[in-house]
């Protein structure tokens, strides 16, 4: 029987034996075992880990990974009009092309002197980021869209050192698992949900007026909202948070910013979200980057728990450099009970993606951009109101996505998904357990890549499938 | 003793690149979007005509407007300004575990039934992404010695804040959650073991070290009381020391009814060697970004894994992946769930690259990461103590795992040149710049460099002649160090300004304005 | 436009030490440490010192005392000086001191140099307070007083950094002064004697991973909330002395006493500058806490300028009421050795020894040693 080959590993160079020998010896030591000596003997683990017989040869590896991925259906080969948080949009490949350069995706902690490229870059994704979602300063990315709004509503917490905030019913119930596990045991002692209207799904300002006190720390709006809708109440509310003296925070999608008003043209403090669709892959829900904006106000800086970049001079001669400014309880606003978040590792690689597109396609492309998507959208909902038995249920205009109702079909979304499934689509969120109010409904979401084919294509899929 | 290498005669790409909002032009175009069909212009309308009056966006965003190779060409530029693990020795990065990121798993990564998945897919048609997850959760449940994952958090923080998270759910659902209000931790663990557990609340005790460099352990016992919540931990710490009396510390906190959590930032000299959960431990965490290869990307975005046993999976985030028979699916249902620490269900295609790592290797080439980072790290300890002004902080004559702080103390109050100066210098030789410490810097004069395991022998012999050789200059002309960078990236930056929120220029607008004052 | 520096050189500091002699104030001690074979120390340290600022001789323009008080010690060095005022031929005295402090200061100086030991620390102090930034240069024997570098080269160091403009400010740290009879006689008994301005280090490394260290009088304010809500209603607050402790009184909005015990009892202030006696009385048949911080350089937490919460009064009290409080900036320049306490009484001193928790910030303790 022919030997099995002895195994040299190629990413771990030292592993060929006579470089693990030579490295030994000089290191005055026999066996790796006597460098673990200090790990009690009661506590080693003495067996061989139960793994799966391991794949040496790349070609095996990719071979067995690529066919467990088969076994995937993605949005490129199903037409897919799901939403609700992550979004499909066209990601141009020179931002690939930059995010797959070796030195941005393998850097991490280098100084502003070593990595003097990867600090201008957050620079320049700081500097458009804020101006596209009519703020002034931002930090290093965060998590993602949840976890920013949680945030966001913690700093209105610590800067007017009220315990309460109110937070509209229409926001998705998954975010609210976030956002509450964010604020519990927080500087935050109750969310009081504002209720919406429910023919145009709007912020309804008397509840707004009704729940405002002298507890609340700030008001949170999302633009457009989970469930599509643009909201145009934004200045309202704004001036009502602002009279009671707490302040207004907007949870937004960027990409829809090339046509509607940034929240800063409407009295916004604090702006959150998730910039994802601003060149960055769906990944599964990986995709995600959130970010917290506010205005040049020292107070709210001083509150972001982030890692900051400023751009400085040199200090002799011509040109620029930067700095890293850390958050720190430099301030003291910071020194308030409560007054505690962290910071550390997020979701800088997609801020480099979202730097790159927001260069590619510049004001006009953001514009462009905006305005194919709306047109497709209600080009959509405009052909699925023609079917019988399916209603639109909020007349209000929305951006990419809108709500669908089903009831008059007498068949659940599940059923109606489940079918368009074997058509190769995957339909709108379905909605039904998270808004039992609002009944069978499910959110559809258009993006710049559904042809008129496409959205016909669905159409004609509701069709067949209600029949 | 000491390998010499040739120091490289290098110097970094200087290309002096402007500000990308500085490079616009009028008109150019970097990327044109496809116009709306006529039938759908025709039936819709105009645009604008969608948008209420008053939320239509009046004032263009200020974005620059460049055509496509200007803007690839500026961003070339840039990332050849950046010394990622690609390019550079970066051996100085400790407590990141900097390793090689195999490019098979980039080429995975970019397949569309990765790339192009919603996290709202039917759960029949993202069969394989939740295998691999499962399957990824079967191996840390192995390499953990815990008994459920969740990979939910983007980050080692966000993990510490889960775990954080969980510790007060727990504590809640006895009735206790008012009474637990305190969370112990130690002076070289991690900064999120402290901040996190405030974050969440909780009223944190630091314990200091004892004069050989472990946790105290009387200390330990002089902060613990009915009111501690829970003990969060690293070990092995930054130091690079297995604390030896961390089976009594896991069981002392017990008796007083507190949980224990490991902060596994530090796993990579001990996978396969020691496992959190025959400690004692009821939670730890892995950062799949640093010991699993998933690249870094900058800051992220990356994975801390939390690992959890029995007694606390009820209360881990949703949705859990599970599998009934051979189907796999999202668990929602979880009524004593803490809810979610962020959206969706995590960063998928981080899980993805650690599948395909550990597939890779198995186990025992797990093992050989872990033998070869702690050789690796005892290696360079030989090289660097023999460079004049280095020494080490606590532990004499014990042996380290894979990392180690040294401080550079007595060259300091040899010559004057401190450890920010010799960072700064060491890009000169085209090595990335190094960890110093996390704060505080109870360590004077700091570094801690992290030869794991895809470094070589020929990395390590560089990286070590060149801190030899920077020690040298300092203590012959340190003026050179001082001044340095001289062939690096950028010139000395006027850091003054980082002190101050006040007089920092966080964004081009603001930058504009400040220089037009300046005239 | 160069920046104005000044230097003092006492000549005698330190001259006791080599030669077993705890001191040298007073002639008398002075003549005999000559006999015995005391060399001067101060002008070496100094020149120590000003090795670090080899660079800036463009940049500085010092004022300094005739002769071997600083003129002598800056005349090899390339840096432009100004001698100020006149001394007396022969032993230089404490009112030299202190009049060459005023006068220096009187000329503009950015920062004060100087070159001794506690007593000539009480000597600048009175002259001129917190007036303008001072630092020793270590050259004396007792050096309780926390206004030193840690050795000439880091002062000079820390000087350089200051005059650079590079990332430095400033903090107070205490003057204390030992009884020198009580000294020489085995006995140690040290007053807390007042607070100069010192540069402050405060190099920021940014963390990349956390937030950088706080600034020091955010975190004291940080402790000092964080012991004003906990305090509880009826219950005794004597405040020791200290800078950590003022905030304190500051957030409760109540006058303070620097260098004395405050007492305070439902957020009202009880008694100022409390002695022992009035302590006791107070605190009898009431509950009571005491807030202490470390004084001085030596990291004292009872018996070095607080002596008015004498061991009666913290055996009265009990170390489970005993709040201590620090930022961890001053833990940390412990350099790992304990506290110390020194109350006089064994007992009381093994009653305190062991760990204690230390407010550091808000729901922030830190657990350390404490040894008498």
């Amino acid at each position: 029987m022919a030997k099995k080959r002895s195994v040299v590993y190629p990413y771990i160079p030292n592993s060929v034996a006579a470089t693990r020998s030579e490295m030994l010896e000089k290191t005055g030591v026999k066996d790796v075992e006597e460098l673990y000596v200090g790990i009690p003997k009661k506590l080693r683990f003495k067996r061989p880990l139960k793994l799966p017989k391991p794949l040496h040869s790349e070609l095996e590896l990719k071979r067995h990974v690529s066919g467990i991925l088969g076994k995937n259906k993605s949005c490129e080969e199903h037409l897919s009009f799901l939403g609700a948080g992550c979004y499909q949009h066209h990601v141009p490949s020179v931002v690939d092309t930059v995010i797959n350069r070796g030195e941005f995706l393998t850097a991490y902690s280098g100084s502003n002197y070593s990595d003097m490229g990867r600090f201008q870059v957050m620079f320049e994704y700081v500097s458009m980021l804020t101006d596209l979602v009519g703020m002034e300063v931002a930090g290093f990315p965060m998590y993602d869209g949840s976890s920013s709004g949680g945030t966001a509503l913690r700093i209105c917490a610590r800067v007017t050192g009220r315990p309460e905030v109110l937070v509209p019913e229409t926001v998705s119930p998954l975010r609210m698992k976030v956002i509450e596990n964010y604020c519990r045991n927080s500087e935050i002692k109750a969310i009081h949900r504002v209720s919406c209207h429910p023919d145009t799904g709007l912020i309804d300002l008397r509840d707004v007026k009704a729940k405002l006190t002298a507890n609340t720390a700030g008001v949170y709006l999302e633009n457009p909202s989970y469930l599509g809708m643009i909201e145009t109440q934004g200045r309202e509310v704004a001036d009502l948070a602002h009279e009671n003296g707490s302040l207004f925070a907007v949870g937004v999608n960027p990409m829809s910013l090339g046509v509607l008003a940034p929240p800063g043209d409407y009295g916004a403090d604090i702006v959150s979200g998730d910039t994802q669709p601003l060149g960055v892959h769906m990944n599964y829900g990986g995709g995600a980057c959130g970010f917290v904006a506010v205005r040049d106000v020292e107070e709210h800086i001083a509150e972001l728990p982030a890692l900051m970049t400023s751009i400085a001079d040199l200090e002799e001669g011509e040109g620029f450099g930067f700095t890293l400014f850390a958050w720190a309880e430099r301030l003291s606003y910071a020194a308030r009970e409560n007054a505690k978040e962290y910071t550390g590792t997020a979701t800088a690689l997609w801020s480099t993606a979202n730097a790159v597109y927001l260069a590619l396609m510049g004001p006009q492309g953001m514009k462009d951009i905006g305005e194919t998507i709306l047109q497709k959208s209600h080009y959509a909902k405009k052909l699925l109101a023609e079917i019988p038995d399916l209603k639109m249920p909020f007349p209000s205009t929305h951006f990419n996505e809108f709500v669908v109702n089903f009831d008059g079909t007498g068949k659940t979304v599940s059923q109606i998904n489940a079918a368009l499934l074997k058509r190769k689509i995957f339909g709108g969120k379905d909605l039904s357990e998270e808004f039992p109010r609002l009944g069978q409904c499910a959110l559809y979401c258009v993006s710049e890549i559904h042809t008129a084919k496409d959205l016909k294509k669905l159409a004609r899929a509701l069709k067949e499938v209600i029949a | 003793m000491s390998e010499e290498t040739r120091l490289r005669n290098y110097h970094a790409q200087v290309w002096d690149e402007p500000l990308l909002m500085d490079k616009s032009v009028k008109g150019q175009r970097g990327i044109l979007v496809p116009e709306a069909e006529k039938e759908v212009r025709d039936a819709v309308g105009e645009a604008k005509a969608l948008i209420p009056s008053n939320m239509r966006r009046e004032q263009s965003p200020d974005l620059p407007e460049m055509a496509q190779p200007q803007v690839l060409r500026h961003f070339t530029r840039l990332s050849q300004m950046t010394m990622g693990n690609d390019v550079s020795n970066d051996i100085g990065v400790g407590t990141c575990t900097m390793k090689y990121s195999p490019k098979v798993n980039e080429a995975l990564c970019g397949m569309p039934q990765m790339a192009d998945l919603h996290p709202y897919q039917d759960e029949s048609t993202v069969q394989g992404m939740l295998e691999i997850m499962y399957k990824t959760r079967d191996f840390l449940r192995e390499i953990s010695g815990m008994d459920e994952i969740c990979f939910q958090p983007t980050s080692g923080g966000q993990a510490v804040y889960t775990a954080s998270s969980i510790v007060r759910a727990y504590h809640q659902a006895k009735g206790e959650g008012d009474k637990r209000d305190q969370v112990i931790t130690t002076m070289f663990s991690h900064p999120v073991d402290a901040a996190c557990p405030a974050t969440v609340g909780y009223e944190v005790i630091t314990l200091m070290p004892d004069k050989d460099g472990y946790p105290d352990f009387e200390a330990l016992k002089a902060a613990l009381s009915e009111r501690t919540a829970a003990l969060f931990i690293t070990n092995p710490e930054d130091i690079g020391l297995y604390n030896p009396r961390i089976e009594e510390f896991v069981k002392l906190v017990h008796s007083v009814g507190g949980l224990c959590f490991t902060d596994q930032a530090n796993a990579n000299g001990v996978l396969g060697k020691a496992r959190a959960a025959d400690v004692g431990f009821d939670m730890c965490h892995f950062n799949l970004h640093k010991t699993f290869s998933s690249p870094h990307g900058g800051m992220g975005p990356g994975c801390g894994a939390l690992a959890v046993k029995e007694h606390l999976a009820k209360f881990l985030p949703v949705p859990v992946v599970t599998k009934e028979g051979k189907r796999y699916g999202l668990d929602y249902d979880r009524p004593d769930s803490i809810g979610k620490v962020r959206d969706f269900c995590g960063n998928a295609q981080v899980i993805l690259r650690t599948y395909a790592w550990i597939m890779s290797l198995g186990a025992k080439g797990l093992n050989e990461v872990a033998e070869i980072a702690v050789l690796n790290n005892n290696y360079l300890e030989r090289l660097l103590l023999a460079v004049p002004g280095v020494t080490e902080s606590y532990g004499e004559g014990k042996v380290r795992l894979d990392q180690i702080r040294y401080s550079w103390e007595k060259m300091t109050a040899d010559t004057g040149v401190t450890s920010e100066d010799v960072e700064r210098r060491m890009t000169d030789f085209g090595i990335q710049a190094y960890w110093l410490s996390h704060h505080p810097h109870v360590i004077p004069e700091p570094f801690t460099p992290e030869p794991s395991d895809s470094h070589s022998k020929e990395d390590i012999d560089e990286w070590a002649t060149v801190m030899k050789q920077i020690s040298k200059e300092a203590y012959e002309e340190p003026e050179k160090v001082k001044s340095a960078p001289h062939r690096g990236i950028t010139r000395a930056v006027d850091e003054s300004a980082m002190l101050l929120h006040e007089e920092c220029i966080f964004t081009y607008k603001k930058y504009k304005k400040v220089k037009a004052e300046e005239k | 436009m160069k920046r104005k520096v000044g230097l003092i050189v006492n000549p005698i500091a330190g001259m006791g030490g080599k030669v077993g002699l705890k001191g040298t104030d007073g002639p008398e001690i002075l003549k005999k440490a000559i006999l015995i074979g005391a060399t001067p120390e101060s002008p070496r340290r100094a020149i120590r010192a000003l090795e670090r600022l080899a660079g800036l001789e463009d940049a500085l323009h010092f004022f300094t005392c005739p002769g071997a008080m600083g003129e002598s010690e800056l005349a090899p060095s390339g840096f432009d000086h100004t001698v100020i005022g006149s001394i007396a031929p022969g032993d230089t005295t404490a009112e030299d001191t202190e009049r060459a402090a005023r006068e220096i200061r009187e000329a503009g100086v950015e920062l004060l140099l100087f070159v001794g030991g506690d007593g000539t620390a009480r000597n600048i102090y009175n002259a001129v307070g917190d007036q303008v930034p001072v630092l020793g240069i270590p050259a004396g024997v007792k050096m309780h007083s926390a206004v030193f570098g840690t050795t000439p080269r880091n002062a000079g160091e820390l000087a350089k950094l200051f005059l650079q403009g590079k990332a430095v400010g400033t903090r107070e740290a205490e003057v204390m002064d030992i009884d020198e009879d009580a000294f020489r006689d085995q006995r140690v008994s040290a007053r807390l004697y007042g607070y100069l301005r010192i540069p402050f280090e405060r190099r920021l490394v940014q963390s990349v991973k956390a937030g950088a260290a706080g600034q020091e009088d955010t975190v004291v304010r940080a402790i000092a909330l964080d012991v004003v809500s906990n305090m509880e209603p009826d219950c005794i607050y004597a405040i020791g002395p200290g800078t950590t402790t003022r905030e304190v009184m500051r957030v409760l909005d109540l006058p303070n006493t620097l260098l004395g015990v405050d007492v305070v009892l439902n957020k009202s202030l009880v008694a100022s500058d409390a002695n022992e006696a009035e302590l006791l009385e107070v605190i009898e048949g009431k509950p009571a806490r005491i807030v202490v911080t470390i004084i001085g350089g030596q990291g004292y937490l009872f018996g070095r300028g607080n002596q008015q919460i004498s061991d009666r009064v913290i055996e009265r009290v009990g170390r489970d009421n005993i709040i201590v409080i620090a930022t961890r900036a001053k833990l940390f320049a412990l350099n790992g050795e304990p506290m110390l306490v020194d109350t006089g009484n064994e007992t009381v001193n093994e009653m305190l020894s062991g760990y204690v928790k230390v407010t550091t910030g808000v729901k922030e303790k830190l657990v350390y040693k404490v040894c008498s």
